[in-house]
């Protein structure tokens, strides 16, 4: 007998629900853009360098700080990054945030009154400076994330010559997330069919024996890979790739990030001048 | 007579905590052979592996490779022997740890020291052994777990070895991916060792068979006499599947 699967097909909206499947690119967004494109240690340093720029910026230079966001938003939108995206990964911040917004409330010397509140001015500027400082840094981050798989991320840490060990380390953990989240999630649906439900004090314990359960699994599982590791050969080198040959305008586009920040950063000062 | 491609020699081993887990294996695999090694569980048969290409030291007696002695303190030659011996772990995620497939076959053959061009090659080959050659820049939790075992054998042919180890080859295949990978073994010219306790495989697939039990070799000869001998099978913890006669 043949039944039509076309009959009872389920449409799926959207694949929210990951399966424990691609932890490790959960971030990354498919596009074709030239930032995409562009070589990861660029984008890396090209990020690293406007955020510099950003914190050097004296907090009271608010003008730039409008300039800088709309540069931002520029960029996310030639990246075809959804802003709704980019503001619901921006909400990260706010538990480091969350001080800094108190800041204002607690403090000593010249108070200002906003609205229906009296606050400390000098809180104001340093609390309004982290977090305006701090989301820049992070929507900064969320653009290299979205257009960069972690693979190239890591690939762009190796060729900026930072130490082996540390990018062959992440590059295990990016391999190895997806197995271990799969196990924990079999381990999960194990613990379920017997009737466990997680609620209350009373299922740390269980909780706490399987992460144990976990650690132990994975423990073992390094020792397995590292005897096949050695059974190929292993002597303490990952290959590398080749190196790549990348012309001044590819730099200079990555660069261009940064140095439109620059640029704002030293209107900024002349205009103040004036 | 020619070099075996394996000999081994009254091997003995414990583990550090006291337990023996090998009395004295004597074993000879004569290039081109495919050869079962049978066995319960706990017969010992991974740590025979594991003395194949030196990541357990050799204790008491020896182990030669194409002649080659086995000594996993002489650092130079053990480099040698593990592109000698190919060994197919059970679980292909311990044995693919790269980030894509390609990249994975290349580790082999890059630590042998081969570059470029030549290791592009090497790669591409070993693909197309295996069926794979799609799946090339694919990250290997996409695919399947039969997939995963294929490109696991793979990683091993690219060094080119002159011995393949597999390890439980057909565990936790399902029918299909079984035959595809016994068609791939069947279709390789190389001398092949198979661990397992799946008898119907290794009756379609070698013509020799060893039982190893309680740590030395209790049987040694053509696939179809021991696995018709019920008596053997038996003393041994080994049975045929239900209805499956030779």
């Amino acid at each position: 007998m043949r039944v039509s699967q076309e009959r009872l097909k389920i449409r799926i909206q959207e694949n929210k629900h990951h399966h424990g499947h691609d932890v490790g690119e959960r971030l990354y967004l498919h596009r074709h853009t030239f930032i995409h494109a562009l070589p990861s240690h660029l984008k890396i340093v090209a990020a690293l360098c406007f955020i510099l720029i950003v914190v050097s910026t004296p907090v009271t230079q608010w003008g730039a700080f409008v300039a800088y966001f709309l540069w931002l938003f520029t960029v996310v939108k030639a990246a075809q990054i959804p802003f709704l995206t980019l503001f619901k990964r921006a909400l990260i911040e706010i538990p480091f945030i969350f001080f800094a917004v108190l800041m204002p409330f607690f403090g000593t010397g010249e108070k200002v009154q906003v609205g229906p509140f009296e606050l400390y001015r000098e809180g104001l500027i340093a609390g309004s400076g982290i977090v305006v400082k701090g989301t820049l840094g992070v929507m900064t981050a969320i653009i290299l994330s979205t257009s960069t798989t972690a693979r190239e991320i890591l690939r762009g840490l190796e060729r900026m010559r930072l130490p082996v060990l540390m990018v062959q380390i992440a590059s295990f953990m990016l391999r190895y997330v997806n197995v271990v989240n799969d196990e924990m999630e079999r381990m999960k649906v194990a613990r379920e069919s017997r009737g466990f439900n997680a609620t209350g004090m009373k299922s740390w314990k269980v909780l706490a024996t399987a992460a144990g359960a976990l650690f132990i699994r994975s423990y073992e599982r390094g020792e397995r890979v590292h005897l096949s590791m050695l059974s190929r050969g292993y002597q303490g080198v990952l290959p590398q790739e080749q190196k790549l040959k990348i012309s001044g305008s590819i730099w200079l586009t990555a660069m261009i990030y940064p140095l439109v920040a620059v640029i704002i950063f030293i209107a900024q000062l002349l205009i103040g001048r004036m | 007579m020619n070099t075996p491609s394996l000999e081994i020699k009254e091997l003995a081993f414990a583990y550090p905590d006291g337990n023996q887990a090998l009395f004295g294996v004597n074993l000879s695999v004569q290039r081109g052979e495919r050869v079962a090694l049978l066995g319960p569980n706990g017969a010992g048969k991974t740590t025979l592996v594991m003395h194949m290409n030196g990541i357990h030291p050799t204790a008491h007696g020896s182990v030669h490779v194409a002649g080659q002695l086995v000594d996993a303190k002489d650092k130079e030659s053990i480099k040698d022997i593990r592109s000698k011996v190919g060994i197919v772990f059970q679980d292909p995620d311990d044995q693919l740890f790269m980030p894509t497939v390609g990249e994975d076959i290349a580790f082999g053959p890059y630590n042998m020291g081969k570059r470029g061009a030549e290791l592009d090659a090497i790669v591409d080959e070993a693909l197309h052994l295996v069926g794979m050659s799609e799946f090339k820049d694919r990250p290997p939790h996409h695919l399947s777990f039969g997939q995963r075992r294929r490109v696991a054998v793979a990683t091993v042919l690219a060094m080119k070895p002159e011995i393949l180890v597999l390890d439980e080859p057909s565990s936790n295949l399902d029918p299909a991916s079984r035959r595809e990978l016994a068609d791939i073994l069947r279709s390789l010219d190389i001398t092949m060792v198979m661990v397992t306790h799946d008898l119907p495989y290794a009756f379609e697939l070698c013509e020799r068979s060893v039982i190893l039990s309680g740590g030395v070799i209790v049987a040694d000869g053509k696939t179809p006499e021991i696995l018709k001998n019920d008596e053997l099978l038996k003393a041994n913890r080994l049975e045929l599947p239900v209805g499956f006669s030779i």
